[in-house]
């Protein structure tokens, strides 16, 4: 019965069930469709445009250099030791931060959606300090920590623990009630109502705190290191500026983009084996 | 009732279907998902089409409504060509499709739901249109819900609405892709009391899918029994039942004998279809 | 200055009575202060007491960590008296309080920095998203450009907009900018694409013209992302306005905070942050206002209460 049932869930979709085709096929399809076509056009297209605007010295871009001389300052600093210090160290603070979130928000934000009193006791003072922009932090921290490195990590740490907190609040809040009672009826104490059913179904929503968290955390530690750094790419961008060297600015936020983007696909692959049920979608 | 020329017996909404075949092929995959289906349908006729899952039941109502390609095959309107390879009509209110899963503009209001199609058309004036959408309204008990919005109702009372959308625009065809779907049983009768009712007053085409032997063979005329993928017409019943029809008829010899009769086919073709569907999940 | 400032007072002011009154009612309830019957039920309920208890012992660890607690690192924050008598001190030590003008001129300073911002994106942003999520073709071009874009963190673009842009004024509204319009057109897109394929047939088969789905269908079907993107952008907006100002600018409450630090006016420190707190939270305010406006129809089918979820 239960197979007819997806069966029929799937009607009205007559290529749901299918065969895949060959890897190769796939790939060929993949590369040469219209669409991946159109997006290499596009972003070719910017960077001719940005070279002619460059050379054509069109208006805002008099400091700015041509890609050509991007790219040999970038070959010329990945040569640098100076530049994997920096990279190293603004992943350092990134991951500190972001496993510290992860380690105090999601018990809490999971006390908070198990007891009513926990929440009602702890969410007016949260929502109270979730406005203030975690940059705002920076002195506060500084004047805390007695060590820079503590003091960027704990910035970092409150960019994301405030999103995560509140995913994993939702994630509780939207849990089925049905499931509990049929917990209930099954004869489960509140331990087991924790462990099988609040943990396990709050997974997605943690997953999605993760992701957002992981964005917001490579913001902050660029900012932080800009304000008060030392060390860092953050740093590195900035020192650029202040020595009117933009290649050097640019190819600090090329590397940042690229370092954020791989945390995130780092992050989603974590989240994706949190959740074996999910991929089935 | 109001008498504003739209409700006369309608006249045209002849469909008929030659061969029509329909290839899907994304990515390589070749499924068939019709295959020289052919059925013709009278002017004014009341249709249900019946058949197990992806049979191609709503491939054909999409094809009939613009929303798909023919690959062979050809469908005329009317006497006109409407459908064939390289020929796909425009989406239009001379065949409007009532949806599975409903689609009554959830940021509008019932009465503003109901006008939109005659308004927008410049068929009516919107005070005209109203005028008439009101009326439509109570006659099938749906009064005083005009400044609800759809998200207030219950799954009945929005496919009502929604059929009661699809008529102000005097269509051809009405097609109906299942639109009683997972109702509980006290909802679906009131819900076919209310479509007999309207198809008696318009006598428009209906082109009614639906998993539901008994709901189709009380309310069509003639029941078209699809089989497996590829979909093609197995069989038609013709249903002699007098109108306007009656819950009552559910018991009736003639109508459980129909039932027998197309139950034996479908049961027949879910059954290869099951199959079907077990050796390509494996 | 004084003649300038007149305008974004009166803008301010309103702004801040406008969202008072809007939030009395609960306010009431919270406080308990509607009728005497809400007095009674909110003061016997026990939310209310937790309520007052949390906040009692946050500010009580924050006094006690301060004046009494054996941690050497809590010894150099200002304590909570401290804060509150500075704040509304008429001759503050520290030079900033609510009877002073230079308080008032770094708020408006940041909120005009904000606004133009946050409006600029929406005004820019939603169409983008609409397009985007209109155009087949649009998106093919324009979505692996803004991918592209997107990972570099608004922040690391304020070197370069102030070498592009003429001053830090516009370089810091544009990095405040940017983050807002890459969150809305975003959540605009995602908001199209989320609208079932059957509104667009039913309009269709209804004979609705291009335009009449782009206006019927379209529009209403993504507001509620759309508004979910606004409120975050609104959040990413101060996100980076502070550290935006903290960074280059003159004025603004990122700079007076960076200022509290380097000049070592602590108390003022903590002053711009709660206030940086509340302007964040009225704006949210404001926002989920009027997309409650606008979206009466999704009031009425969720009956009254859930707002609408995280769009990304």
């Amino acid at each position: 019965m239960g197979k007819s049932d997806t069966i029929k869930e799937n009607r009205g979709n007559e290529t749901s069930i299918r065969r895949q085709p060959s890897v190769a096929v796939q790939l060929k399809r993949k590369l040469l469709n219209r669409t991946s076509l159109n997006g290499t056009v596009a972003i070719l297209g910017f960077f001719v445009l940005w070279h002619l605007l460059v050379v054509m010295q069109a208006p805002f871009m008099k400091h700015i250099p041509t890609p050509v001389t991007v790219s040999k300052t970038f070959f010329i600093l990945v040569q640098k030791k100076l530049f994997w210090v920096s990279l190293w160290f603004s992943t350092k603070r990134v991951f500190y931060g972001f496993v510290a979130a992860q380690v105090l928000g999601i018990p809490l934000g999971l006390a908070m959606g198990w007891s009513r009193k926990f929440k009602d006791l702890t969410f007016p003072v949260f929502e109270v300090l979730r406005p203030i922009p975690p940059l705002a932090w920076v002195p506060v921290s500084i004047l805390y920590w007695p060590t820079n490195e503590l003091s960027i990590a704990f910035i970092t740490f409150i960019g994301a623990f405030f999103t995560i907190v509140l995913n994993v609040l939702r994630g509780v809040a939207s849990i089925d009630k049905e499931l509990y009672r049929s917990a209930l009826s099954l004869g489960a104490k509140p331990q087991h109502i924790f462990w099988k059913i609040i943990l396990p179904s709050s997974i997605p929503s943690i997953a999605t705190g993760m992701m957002v968290g992981i964005g917001i955390t490579w913001n902050v530690v660029i900012a932080a290191e800009m304000i008060a750094g030392d060390k860092g790419i953050g740093r590195l961008t900035w020192e650029g500026y202040l020595a009117g060297d933009t290649p050097t600015i640019i190819v600090g936020m090329i590397t940042i983009g690229f370092a954020g983007w791989i945390s995130s696909a780092a992050v989603k692959i974590i989240s994706d084996k949190m959740m074996p049920w999910r991929r089935l979608f | 009732m109001g008498n504003n020329g739209t409700e006369n017996m309608a006249k045209g909404g002849a469909l008929s279907i030659r061969n029509a075949t329909k290839i899907y092929d994304p990515e390589g995959v070749h499924v068939v998902a019709l295959e020289d289906c052919s059925l013709d349908i009278k002017a004014g006729e009341f249709v249900a089409v019946v058949g197990p899952s992806g049979c191609g039941k709503t491939t054909l109502l999409n094809i009939m409504a613009g929303f798909d390609s023919l690959t062979k095959g050809e469908i005329y309107l009317d006497g006109e060509l409407l459908a064939a390879p390289g020929v796909k009509p425009k989406p239009g209110p001379d065949r409007v499709v009532v949806f599975q899963h409903g689609a009554l503009f959830p940021w509008k209001t019932v009465l503003e739901n109901v006008i939109y199609g005659p308004v927008i058309q410049n068929q009516m004036s919107r005070s005209e249109a109203i005028e008439i959408a009101k009326e439509r309204l109570s006659r099938i008990g749906l009064r005083e819900i005009e400044n609800v919005y759809p998200g207030q109702l219950s799954s009945g009372m929005q496919r009502r609405v929604e059929i009661v959308r699809a008529l102000i625009n005097n269509p051809l065809v009405l097609l109906l892709d299942e639109p009683f779907r997972g109702m509980d049983s006290v909802t679906k009768s009131a819900s076919h009391e209310c479509l007999l009712e309207l198809y008696d007053i318009f006598h428009k085409t209906i082109y009614f899918i639906t998993h539901d032997l008994e709901e189709a063979i009380f309310l069509s005329d003639t029941v078209a029994v699809m089989t497996t993928r590829p979909g093609r017409i197995r069989m038609t019943i013709k249903v002699d039942l007098p109108r306007p029809r009656d819950y009552r008829m559910l018991s009736s010899e003639k109508f459980l004998k129909l039932k027998e009769m197309a139950k034996d086919a479908v049961h027949e073709e879910a059954l290869k279809a099951f199959q079907r569907g077990e050796r390509e999940l494996a | 200055m004084d003649t300038n400032l007149i305008l974004p007072v009166i803008i301010i002011s309103a702004f801040s009575i406008w969202i008072f009154y809007h939030r009395q009612k609960k306010l009431a309830v919270i406080l308990g202060i509607s009728t005497s019957e809400q007095i009674k039920k909110t003061l016997t309920s026990q939310r209310f007491w937790l309520l007052i208890l949390g906040f009692a012992l946050t500010i009580g660890f924050w006094y006690a960590a301060v004046y009494w607690l054996p941690f050497k690192a809590f010894h150099r924050l200002p304590g909570p008296d401290e804060v509150v008598i500075e704040w509304l001190s008429r001759d503050p030590y520290y030079g900033i309080s609510i009877y002073t003008k230079e308080y008032y001129v770094h708020i408006i300073y940041s909120f005009y920095r904000a606004t133009t911002a946050f409006l600029l994106a929406t005004v820019l942003g939603v169409p983008f998203g609409l397009l985007m999520g209109w155009s087949r073709r649009f998106y093919e071009y324009s979505f692996p450009l803004v991918e592209m874009i997107r990972p570099i963190p608004p922040l690391a673009w304020v070197p370069l907009s102030i070498l592009m842009l003429p001053g830090v004024e516009p370089a810091v509204i544009f990095v405040t900018f940017l983050v807002a319009f890459f969150v809305t057109a975003l959540n605009t897109l995602l908001g199209v694409q989320s609208i079932d394929q059957a509104y667009f047939r039913a309009a269709r088969c209804l004979g609705a013209s291009s335009k009449e789905i782009l206006y019927d269908v379209v529009i209403p079907g993504s507001l509620p992302y759309i508004f979910t993107g606004l409120q975050i952008a609104m959040g990413a907006a101060w996100f980076s306005l502070v550290a935006g100002e903290m960074i280059a600018a003159q004025y603004g409450l990122g700079y007076l905070i960076w200022q509290g630090y380097s000049l070592v006016k602590y108390p003022t420190i903590i002053i711009g942050m709660v206030t940086l707190g509340f302007i964040g939270y009225g704006s949210s305010v404001a926002i989920r206002y009027v997309g409650k406006k606008l979206m009466a129809w999704r009031e009425q089918e969720l009956g009254g209460g859930a707002g609408v979820t995280h769009g990304e």
